[in-house]
């Protein structure tokens, strides 16, 4: 087997060595329950405050508004449900955006089939809400906007200033799942009512996660149970998942952003040499400094990724072949009803680990397998003769 | 997800490629769906003048159960007569290409029709 080059960060990420090295203590030493009221309960509380306290500082919060979850898909429910549930007087209208991740736009899916009317806001060509696009869709009974910050698949970074201006101006309330964006771009509780950030896209462990809820924000619990988390969140608290958690946030450094930032623009550039290939997603800034989304022609990408497999080089794609559903992403297909550009893309997803030899490696992987892929396609011939 | 059968067989498939002046060509699927599978044969009599297909090629687009399924196609009905090879059922691909995902079992049946499209061409040709 060829060594592994890991190019799926957007999926999940290895955990730093750091972090594994601070949860260590709270598996064997600090084992308590937080909810216990003796010393080893003590320490573990101790424990969550801090982490609390880490990951609060880091977006400007307040302490008491930020509640542990087992990670984003739970985040993203507690908010989308919460707010939801508890604010039925005031209307049962939802917007969210044509390229949310599937947690939420599967919980709004549950929402619409309860009663709830759920409006999807399309997107550019390179993935950007456009404010004053969402702002006519804002109606008398709109209770929640709920818009992705950077997008999963393609890397677009929403601009949160101007989607949450325009919430406030309505007095509707703003959600936004940050776990792709967290610790890679600015973030801050001036930018949303309600945040959903992960550690496992952050060198941190799976299995937690958090929701920022501004105070006084009207939302209830979907869980039942103990009453922690302020009764959010009830079941016992993850502590070395939080404490993990709140470790992979204290080792993010702004010189990551800058390396992967470089990376990612040298990889696009390259890759945008092979012919027939086109980037997905915008350039520069307003891109996740780790995402790298392209579509070939002619070929599809669940055999191009098994291609790079075989080499050692993990990736993913777009196309139905490689989803549940055999359905191809909703994500680039909400940029241009193009089902080949959707089938023929993949994702390369860089980390603060990643380097220049490996995606040099990976480059020479990658054309090779574009070429052969093309050879057997009935499409390369066809569609050429075309153009 | 595939077996290692199905991975090698994708790394190094044994039909792929056009034949050049092919006598029948058959073609399936569409770009939506993500699967387009064109087949390419050449026939001859044998020794008891029945006709046979002598080479058989595809061209591809798809995923790897797509490509694997039409190149154990080919394979199953090289040399063996049009009426034989009518009879292959995409359940014979199934076998031959060992365990295959359920949800990628629509890809097998695509590679027979694109066998019988090409059979049917070559036929009408020939008339």
């Amino acid at each position: 087997m060829n060594k592994t080059i890991y190019l799926d960060n957007g999926a999940t990420t290895k955990v730093d060595p750091e972090v594994v090295k601070a949860m260590e203590l709270y598996h064997s030493k600090v084992y308590g329950n937080a909810s216990s009221t003796h010393h080893k309960g003590i320490e573990a509380k101790r424990a969550l405050e801090e982490s609390r306290h880490t990951i609060a500082k880091s977006i400007s919060a307040k302490d008491n508004e930020i509640i542990f979850t087992s990670g984003g898909t739970e985040s993203n429910n507690l908010a989308i449900k919460g707010i939801a549930f508890a604010n039925k007087h005031k209307g049962n209208h939802i917007i969210i955006s044509k390229i949310e991740h599937d947690c939420v736009l599967n919980t709004c899916k549950y929402l619409e089939k309860n009663g709830w009317k759920i409006t999807y806001c399309p997107v550019d060509k390179k993935g950007l809400i456009s404010p004053v696009f969402l702002e006519k869709l804002i109606k008398e009974d709109t209770i929640l906007v709920s818009i992705i910050h950077g997008n999963n698949e393609i890397g677009t970074i929403q601009d949160l200033d101007a989607i949450y201006k325009v919430c406030k101006k309505h007095k509707v309330l703003f959600h936004t799942d940050a776990c792709q964006s967290y610790t890679k771009t600015n973030l801050s509780t001036k930018q949303a009512d309600l945040i959903t950030l992960n550690a496992h896209k952050i060198h941190g462990p799976k299995g937690v996660g958090a929701l920022y809820i501004k105070k006084g924000t009207k939302i209830q619990n979907i869980t039942h149970g103990g009453g922690q988390e302020r009764n959010f969140r009830s079941g016992t608290e993850n502590i070395p998942g939080i404490v993990g958690f709140a470790k992979s946030v204290k080792i993010a450094r702004s010189s990551h952003i800058k390396k992967m930032t470089e990376l990612r623009d040298y990889f696009i550039e390259e890759l945008l040499k092979i012919p027939d290939t086109r980037l997905n997603g915008p350039k520069g800034d307003k891109r996740l400094c780790n995402n790298v989304n392209v579509s070939f022609r002619y070929i599809e990408g669940e055999s191009i990724g098994s291609f790079l497999d075989a080499k050692g080089i993990c990736t993913s794609t777009g196309s139905a072949c490689s989803s549940h559903t055999l359905e191809p992403s909703h994500v680039i297909m909400a940029l241009e009803k193009n089902p080949e550009r959707a089938h023929g893309s993949l994702r390369f997803s860089i980390s603060k680990f990643t380097t220049k030899q490996e995606l040099d490696f990976a480059l020479k992987e990658i054309k090779a397998t574009i070429k052969k892929l093309r050879k057997i396609s009935p499409l390369t011939k066809m569609m050429k003769k075309v153009l | 997800m595939y077996s290692k059968r199905i991975l090698n067989r994708f790394q190094h498939p044994k039909f792929a490629g056009e034949i050049k002046h092919a006598e029948g060509i058959g073609e399936v699927g569409n770009v939506k769906c993500g699967d387009i599978m064109k087949v390419f044969i050449k026939v001859e009599k044998n020794k008891q003048g029945k006709e046979i297909i002598k080479d058989i090629s595809f061209l591809t687009y798809g995923c790897v159960a797509a490509i694997v399924s039409t190149d154990f196609l080919c394979e199953l009905v090289k040399g063996k007569t049009l009426d034989q090879a009518l009879k292959i059922t995409s359940r014979d691909v199934v076998k031959k290409m060992g365990s295959v995902p359920p949800i990628k079992l629509h890809c097998s049946v695509l590679a027979q029709e694109a066998l019988k499209k090409a059979i049917a061409s070559y036929k009408k040709k020939k008339k």
